[in-house]
């Protein structure tokens, strides 16, 4: 008779079967200890913020000392952070090339998993492999030589060479929109086959409106990839600052401001988290779907 | 589930046919030419991204690795010189390899056991589970610069957790200071950003039927019993996943051993610094190409890296099936 999960995992009934009264109270005993065991895991995550955000608020004096909580709140910290590099630049760059190859990525991998998984064409399941084995690709394999048809074209020291091979579809992308477009019954299009659609109409018509949660999981991995991401910028716009995204000027910080003072590096590490953080809480619904997709139904 | 979104996935054949069935002759060879350039249209941006981005890439990058080529002059052959000098005359690249062994040997199984052992915890919890998702996935989420300058201020020396730890009179180690505790320092960010792995394993015991957990009962199964011959065996296609994707990962460590080396050191030439134990393969690989700009040598390095990354997950993957359950297909 058992009835939850929760209770059969916690390995408590198959002794205690006789007598109800005991079995509740050792079950709402085991909930818990599971309580307290999740509350203290979570606090020793959420800990790390918690240092992070008091070093930000630390005047230089007291960032210098060992003290670990700020005894004067100093907010202009962050202003100071803004002052010391160009921020508002760095960040322009960030979000030219976030929120361009996002839209490159979903414009070019969508056609791609519709035609993976609602065409019906041989060699299907091969090119299905050859794009799952170039996510295992390293990108050191091709970034190498990458780089010397980058500096032919010119491109080194901006931002196209981030920008532009994502106009070209994106393997994970691909993939996880293909699994997520497998599962769109297929009467639909067919009923507008029947109507004479073509395939392109019943992509943005049909599948495009039931498909939004899949892209809008796509669509916010890939923002919130070249947000983080700081191979690519590191290697390709080089010595240009002026192309630098967040990520890289961030890793440059120590080296900008001239001896470290961790209150201002982790000010700005705070104001380049923030907008991530802030976006995870609006859109956490996707991102873990979005990562249960990928893991669980592959 | 995931058996239901499968068989959803394949009925569109008995579909297919039927609306291919009906026509013939000259119309049908039409309209099969017709399908094949829909799908060549649909399929187009992907083949000209996969041939200009992946395949020319790649075999221009083994041309490199035989050659010395350093951008200024035209490649010039020199066989299999630069896998010598790799194999025989660079130490740096020998520690490289033992650092990065360090990183998929003990850095990804440390961050799977912990994922595991939070969504172990979670998935017993009904009231307010996804709170402590949230919580636990969020780490995921820190751009890894940020992360790695984080944690360079949380593990220094006279920082909170040496400070914790020292008020708990466990002694103080160095952390990025010493060789010795540095690769464990940057395990610890591993570890604390095992979001993502954490949320697949979640979803894999919420899928686990729970009358196998009843049958298991009334066969009189202890706790260990019931995770050993009934969780497991059904997490294990996830547990495999996240071990896979862990070793990929782990073969290209790359951006927190930079930003910890560089904020340590606050110098570019020195990359693994404190000497050299946070020089992983993707760092002296990076330093090699775009420092140095031996374009051949780092080609011979990315080359080297892809077949023993190749050959572990075909290792992988053929001895899966004697540990990795799948039900149904």
């Amino acid at each position: 008779m058992a009835v939850s999960l929760p209770a059969t995992l916690s390995g408590s009934d198959a002794k205690t079967r006789s007598g109800p009264p005991r079995r509740s109270t050792r079950r709402f005993l085991v909930g818990v200890a599971n309580h307290c065991v999740a509350i203290a895991l979570c606090a020793a995550l959420l800990v790390p913020f918690l240092f992070i955000i008091g070093m930000a608020l630390m005047p230089d004096r007291e960032a210098l000392g060992n003290g670990l909580i700020p005894h004067h709140l100093e907010w202009g910290n962050f202003s100071r952070v803004l002052h010391l590099f160009p921020f508002w630049h760095y960040l322009g760059n960030t979000l030219l090339y976030s929120v361009l190859s996002t839209v490159g990525v979903v414009v070019s991998s969508l056609p791609v998993a519709y035609a993976l998984a609602r065409l019906q064409w041989r060699g299907r399941e091969t090119v299905m492999l050859v794009i799952l084995a170039t996510m295992m690709l390293p990108t050191a394999v091709t970034s190498v030589s990458l780089y010397s048809v980058y500096v032919n074209l010119g491109w080194i020291g901006t931002l196209k060479p981030l920008i532009v091979p994502l106009f070209f579809g994106d393997a994970f992308s691909i993939f996880l929109l293909r699994q997520f477009l497998r599962t769109i019954p297929e009467d639909l299009s067919d009923a507008a086959r029947v109507d004479g659609a073509g395939d392109l109409r019943i992509m943005l018509r049909i599948i495009v409106p039931l498909a939004k949660p899949a892209i809008a999981a796509v669509a916010l991995f890939n923002f919130l990839y070249t947000w983080n991401d700081f191979f690519t910028p590191l290697v390709y716009t080089g010595n240009n600052n002026g192309a630098w995204t967040l990520t890289v000027a961030l890793s440059q910080f120590t080296t900008l401001q001239r001896g470290s003072l961790y209150n201002l590096q982790m000010a700005g590490t705070l104001l380049f988290m923030a907008p991530i953080i802030v976006l995870f809480f609006f859109a956490q619904r996707a991102f873990v779907e979005g990562v249960t997709l990928t893991g669980v139904k592959g | 589930m995931r058996s239901g979104s499968v068989t959803v996935g394949e009925t569109p054949t008995s579909g297919r046919t039927a609306r291919r069935a009906p026509t013939g002759g000259r119309g049908s060879q039409r309209l099969r030419r017709r399908r094949r350039l829909t799908v060549l249209a649909f399929m187009s941006p992907w083949i000209v991204g996969f041939l200009a981005f992946v395949l020319y890439p790649m075999i221009s990058s083994l041309y490199f690795s035989f050659t010395t080529y350093d951008l200024t002059k035209p490649p010039r052959w020199v066989g299999l010189h630069n896998y010598w000098l790799l194999f025989t005359q660079d130490p740096v690249f020998w520690q490289s390899v033992r650092n990065t062994l360090w990183i998929i040997c003990i850095g990804v199984p440390a961050k799977i056991l912990f994922a595991l052992a939070v969504a172990l915890v979670i998935v017993r919890i009904r009231r307010g589970a996804g709170v402590y998702r949230t919580i636990a996935y969020l780490p995921a989420i820190v751009p890894m610069v940020a992360a790695g300058l984080s944690f360079v201020y949380l593990l220094n020396p006279s920082g909170p957790v040496n400070g914790i730890l020292g008020a708990l009179g466990l002694g103080k180690p160095l952390w990025f200071g010493d060789p010795h505790w540095a690769k464990p320092g940057l395990a610890i960010i591993m570890i604390w950003a095992a979001g993502n792995t954490m949320v697949i394993l979640l979803a894999a015991l919420l899928d686990v039927p729970k009358d196998l957990y009843e049958a298991a009962d009334l066969d009189g199964a202890g706790a260990w019993a019931r995770f050993r011959r009934v969780t497991l065996p059904l997490i294990s296609p996830v547990l495999y996943f996240a071990l896979l994707t862990g070793i990929i990962e782990g073969f290209q460590y790359f951006t927190q051993a930079y930003v910890a080396s560089k904020a340590i050191s606050g110098n570019a030439q020195t990359l693994g610094a404190p000497q050299n134990s946070l020089m992983f393969y993707g760092t002296w690989l990076y330093q090699q190409g775009y420092s140095y700009f031996h374009m051949g040598y780092a080609s011979a390095l990315a080359w080297i890296l892809f077949l023993a990354l190749f050959a572990v997950t075909l290792v992988l993957i053929r001895t899966s099936r004697r540990w990795v359950h799948y039900s149904g297909g």
